[in-house]
């Protein structure tokens, strides 16, 4: 084979690698822009069909198109060095808001916003410091995850027979320490001798999507003893379900209801409403309202608390959910100080 | 739990991981010693597990899943065997290239046919009637030791060892990532040799990819998690030998397994997720010593000029 004809390969195989590139992260768009307001969202890590987060935020956004008659478009960053690029890309063209959905993306959105002063902009889970100015024409969701957290590991251990209950969490950093922290707390409050077995899946951003690790983490607690574990861990959580089917355990979800993955054995699920947040955002600017800033969302905004349906009866009864009841009315009241790490 | 239940338990963990590394590390072994590099084999694995699953979901058997990630694993070999052997492109870029091909295709792959940009529906894993009755058919430890890929894996990695250095084929292809020309004049094709170590690498690391799969009963995006990157790293601990490689497979696979059950310990997890590289390192330095890559491994082979 000649230089030429090797060179044509190069270039062949180079065209079938953009090729697919563009089928991996493109994006979709609902309804013809005109003159509908428009919103765009891009996906964090683990993108649309999550089951958890990512599906929540896009649940807000339909229920937007449903009710406020909103077109909207979506991205899924193949590559985390593409979530600021599909940032700018929307707020180039003629959408009104842009909602990034996940921690990730507070770095980027922060600066995109500085860039384009006449767009909204939303970030779910915002990262907020001390001291840290948030432009005028962005919105940085938080959301009281502990308190939720707190609720369901004051179910796990109502629910323990061992007395030991597991936490898997994804990416070790502040924010899942919340989750960890909630949980073991709610969990001690209800009984004082309980052990919290804890784990990590990694510290880089990959920790939320691998699920045989998550496999791994939650079969070793399982068989030091937990006979409950609770996830909060992206889909490296889809790792922990199977662990449990496999022990024939018990397992908590995480952000979103959780409990079509395997209803014999999901207790609950520990939701974050991001779509109640989202639709909220999305209404303010339709109707004129937005206003910048950090908005904290817990137990009393509604934000955060567990899966109550038919098929989890058998774990929430009415005595547990009466006692449950009882510890949110004293969360709420600022009776229980709920620890974030 | 016991004890020594325990301590079984944890070699069962220590198996399950090592078993995509040995299988992908074996592969970069074939691939190597003909002389190209394969870093393509986090893509491989990638595929392989979305093979697996594309198979099993749509033929209801995961053996059929099991032929459908090696043919996935071998197809995407190919395509680096295709760009960097026959077209003499650089292997490393080619490598990467078709890691963030498998990244992209995967998810496409979950988008189109599962609706879905994150994971598949649930497949069944091989689950053979013959492990209720072999003693401790049922335990961890039995169920990957009687495991139809686990074995399959044993019998690969001796197959390969006997491969490259029993027979004359072997040698060839060994010579071919040595002294390409001394195999070129003992008559035989250097591309062709290397065709047959890097297909032999996406047989192998495309199975690894299928026990990914299996073990999970699904595939999610980005399930290979960096697995190929550490299977390379095995390949240069072992000294690109098939034994030395699952060796250090199975030294990974005990450090991870060390680093899930110490954790929580009270040392900072940061500590306990560098255990596997510090050991890599230690061992390299320690024990290993000097680990010298095949000496044309990297360098496009010209028949018409030479090197």
């Amino acid at each position: 084979m000649g230089r030429a004809d090797a060179r044509w390969m190069g270039r062949l195989a180079l065209a079938c690698l953009a090729a697919a590139l563009i089928v991996g992260c493109g994006g979709e768009e609902s309804g013809s822009g005109g003159e509908r307001f428009h919103v765009g969202l891009v996906f964090d890590v683990g993108g649309l069909g999550d089951k958890s987060f990512n599906d929540s935020a896009h649940r807000g956004l339909l229920r937007a198109e449903r009710e406020l008659g909103i077109s909207s478009e979506y991205f899924e960053p193949a590559h985390p060095s593409d979530r600021e690029a599909a940032l700018r890309l929307l707020a180039q063209g003629d959408t009104e808001l842009i909602i990034g959905v996940g921690f990730l993306f507070t770095d980027d959105i922060k600066a995109v916003a500085k860039d384009f002063p006449d767009k909204g902009f939303v970030c779910v889970d915002y990262s907020w410091s001390e001291g840290d100015a948030v432009p005028a024409n962005l919105v940085g969701l938080k959301f009281r995850e502990e308190e939720g957290s707190f609720l369901v590991g004051a179910l796990a251990a109502l629910v323990s027979e061992t007395g030991v209950i597991g936490f898997v969490g994804g990416m070790d950093i502040p924010l899942i320490h919340k989750f960890e922290a909630g949980y073991r707390a709610g969990g001690q409050h209800v009984n004082g001798q309980l052990r919290v077995l804890v784990n990590y899946a990694g510290v880089t951003g990959e920790a939320f999507a691998n699920p045989s690790k998550g496999k791994e983490l939650a079969l070793a607690q399982y068989e030091q003893g937990a006979d409950i574990i609770f996830h909060a861990a992206g889909s490296t959580g889809l790792g922990v379900f199977e662990a449990a089917r496999k022990k024939g355990k018990l397992a908590i979800g995480v952000d979103a209801d959780q409990s079509a993955e395997a209803p014999e054995l999901i207790v609950t699920s520990m939701v974050k409403n991001v779509d109640v947040a989202v639709f909220e955002e999305i209404r303010r600017v339709v109707s004129g309202q937005f206003e910048g800033g950090i908005r904290v969302l817990g137990l009393r905004e509604g934000a955060v608390g567990y899966v109550r349906n038919e098929e989890n009866a058998r774990w929430l009864t009415p005595e547990r959910v009466r006692q449950l009841d009882r510890i949110q009315a004293e969360i709420v009241a600022g009776n229980i100080p709920v620890p974030t790490e | 739990m016991s004890g020594p239940v325990l301590l079984l338990a944890m070699l069962a963990q220590t198996l399950r991981i090592s078993v995509p590394y040995a299988l992908a590390a074996c592969g970069g072994v074939c691939s190597e010693r003909s002389g190209v590099v394969n870093i393509a084999l986090e893509g491989i694995l990638l595929n392989g597990a979305f093979f697996a699953v594309v198979g099993t979901h749509y033929s209801g058997s995961p053996y059929v899943g099991l032929l459908c990630a090696g043919a996935g694993g071998v197809a995407t070999a190919a395509l680096h065997a295709l760009v960097t052997i026959t077209a003499r492109a650089d292997q490393i870029v080619s490598g990467l290239a078709i890691n963030i091909l498998a990244f992209g295709l995967t998810r496409g792959g979950l988008r189109v046919l599962f609706k879905s940009a994150s994971n598949s529906p649930r497949i069944p894993a091989p689950d053979p009637a013959y492990l209720d009755v072999l003693p401790g058919g049922r335990t961890p430890l039995g169920e990957v030791l009687y495991d139809p890929l686990f074995l399959l894996t044993i019998l690969l990695l001796i197959a390969t060892l006997w491969f490259l250095f029993r027979t004359g084929l072997g040698l060839a292809l060994r010579t071919a990532g040595e002294h390409p020309e001394a195999a070129h004049s003992a008559g035989f094709s250097v591309p062709r040799l290397r065709w047959l170590g890097v297909l032999a690498s996406g047989l192998l690391a495309g199975l690894g990819g299928a026990w990914l799969a299996f073990e999970q009963h699904s595939f999610t995006d980005q399930m290979s998690g960096g697995r190929g990157y550490i299977a390379l790293a095995a390949m240069i601990v072992g000294k690109w030998h098939p034994l030395g490689a699952a060796a250090a497979c199975l030294l990974f696979g005990a450090a991870e397994t060390a680093q899930i059950r110490l954790q929580g310990s009270g040392v900072p997890t940061q500590f306990m997720q560098m255990l596997p590289f510090v050991l890599t390192i230690l061992v390299l330095v320690v024990w290993v010593g000097r680990s010298v890559a095949p000496a044309a491994v990297g360098k496009p082979y010209d028949p018409e000029h030479g090197e």
